[in-house]
């Protein structure tokens, strides 16, 4: 599990996080949504330590990362999984060196426990005809999946993913979204999505966040959401003519 | 007003980093071999190229100057002041300007890139010394490879200046090599390739520290590469004249 107490986040004279506190949990997929400018990719690398808060704590399992030490810090991010919004393949590797890398770098494996967990994992995200591909060879969809496959290829506890979606198209998004449920229940990670994607928030939303302007304006679930009284929250998840319609007949569906 | 000094400040801070235990020798040595290839072996084809040509234009000006001298100077002195030139100075330090445009800007260029795209911040969240990781790889491979560039350099502008004879018939291959077997201090070859250390130091960490701290797209990586270049090739003619007022002054 995941705390953040109370994180804010200013640089220079731009307060881009103002306390924000919130709870991810194990085994399910939280989501961070929120508009462009919202706070929500400081938020995620506040939460990676790519960037420190400027006041506020974060807990890993009731440890306050800002008070680890290099080898608990290590330790700590030997747990964790990233996919990037732009995947960040390593262009100089193949996609199966891609994914073998972290392995490579810290798992004190033979070369063929690695390649068996590469394969598998490969195989996992149905990419095993792809190995000596380069990123530059690979879709977009390809690419997410490769990056997925690299974020949980060590057993991570923690799998963050920034706007997985982005840039695919309605059907591979849909795929990656129940590949991301999938592999949180299997792995029973604690798995972090940042977001601006209704489909994902209607489809795994387990627990979602609504960040506006650096605060922490809504949380609640999928179903919650639905009902939600928040004007900000139902402005940004329903401003499509056709999720307001869906939403409309919905809540009159729920009052008969 | 403040801001060449706070660089110099955060590019030493950048080395400090570079510098820090690898986290996984067998990473690193696959690494320096790749850099090895990437920064040497790719540059040898432009360093033959230019060390055979200029080696030829070098002997042929020598040539040039020596026939319309007001004192007859023998013609085997060709050979001796080509070797000298390449030696003291063209080798290893326009070769190493030419190594600071070609093998700075891919450099600059690859781990910008690498920035942009969120390739350094996957390391970093791997828990993986990102700079050390970049950096310290290519210092390797340069401080290897390098001098056995420039060597290669020395032994083509040689044979460059001894075709130019052959090709213009001014001077025979008999004088040539009697001039290059004239006396010569054993020092010059020691001061040229501690000057092809610094050079290669420079080359690896300038580009690289540009490369890093890319801000932006792919504009801000075209932007720092060119300024990584410009300013590598500056340091280069600073330190050949630090080097020399130290070594030969």
């Amino acid at each position: 599990m995941i705390k953040v107490e109370n994180i804010t986040k200013i640089f220079g004279e731009n307060t881009v996080l103002k306390g924000v506190s919130a709870q991810f949990e194990k085994g399910k997929t939280n989501l961070i949504i929120g508009q462009s400018g919202s706070g929500k990719t400081v938020f995620l690398k506040c939460l990676l330590g790519l960037f420190q808060p400027t006041t506020g704590r974060i807990l890993y399992e009731d440890k306050d990362s800002s008070k680890l030490t290099t080898a608990e810090l290590q330790f700590l991010r030997n747990d964790i999984g990233m996919v990037f919004q732009g995947s960040a393949l390593f262009d100089s590797m193949t996609i199966f060196e891609n994914v073998r890398f972290p392995l490579e770098m810290f798992m004190n494996q033979s070369n063929s426990e690695m390649d068996d967990r590469v394969s598998e994992v490969l195989k996992r995200v149905n990419l095993e005809k792809a190995h000596s591909k380069f990123p530059s060879e690979a879709s977009g969809g390809m690419q997410k999946r490769v990056a997925i496959a690299r974020a949980i290829v060590h057993n991570p506890k923690y799998l963050f993913c920034d706007e997985p979606n982005s840039g695919l198209d309605p059907q591979t998004s849909g795929l990656i979204d129940e590949l991301l449920k999938e592999i949180t229940e299997e792995y029973n990670t604690t798995t972090v999505i940042n977001t601006h994607d209704m489909n994902s928030v209607m489809e795994i939303g387990e627990k979602i966040i609504f960040l506006k302007d650096g605060l922490l304006e809504w949380e609640g679930t999928k179903n919650e959401i639905l009902t939600a009284d928040n004007k900000h929250v139902i402005d940004f998840v329903y401003s499509s003519k056709l999720f307001k319609t869906m939403r409309q007949g919905m809540l009159e569906d729920l009052k008969k | 007003m403040f801001q060449p000094v706070s660089s110099i400040g955060k590019y030493f801070l950048f080395l400090y980093e570079a510098f820090k235990k690898p986290q996984n020798l067998k990473v690193y040595y696959k690494l320096i071999m790749r850099e090895i290839n990437d920064l040497g072996i790719n540059s040898l084809g432009l360093v033959l190229f230019t060390s055979l040509f200029v080696g030829a234009v070098v002997a042929i000006q020598m040539y040039n100057n020596f026939d319309g001298a007001a004192i007859p100077i023998p013609v085997y002195y060709v050979g001796f002041a080509t070797k000298t030139v390449l030696v003291l100075e063209f080798c290893p330090t326009i070769i190493s300007v030419i190594l600071g445009g070609k093998v700075g800007s891919f450099i600059a260029s690859s781990i910008g890139t690498m920035k942009v795209t969120e390739q350094i911040d996957a390391l970093d969240v791997m828990g993986i010394n990102s700079i050390s990781f970049l950096v310290l790889p290519k210092i390797i491979a340069a401080l290897v490879f390098f001098p056995i560039l420039i060597m290669i350099s020395m032994v083509l502008g040689i044979y460059g200046g001894y075709l130019a004879g052959i090709i213009t018939n001014k001077w025979s291959a008999i004088d040539y090599i009697q001039g290059l077997q004239m006396p010569f201090r054993d020092f010059y070859f020691v001061y040229a390739f501690i000057k092809v250390l610094f050079f290669a130091f420079i080359i690896a960490t300038i580009p690289a520290y540009y490369g890093y701290n890319v801000k932006g797209g792919s504009l801000e990586v075209g932007r720092s590469s060119t300024q990584a270049v410009v300013w590598t090739i500056v340091m280069i003619i600073i330190m050949n004249l630090i080097l020399t007022h130290i070594m030969l002054g």
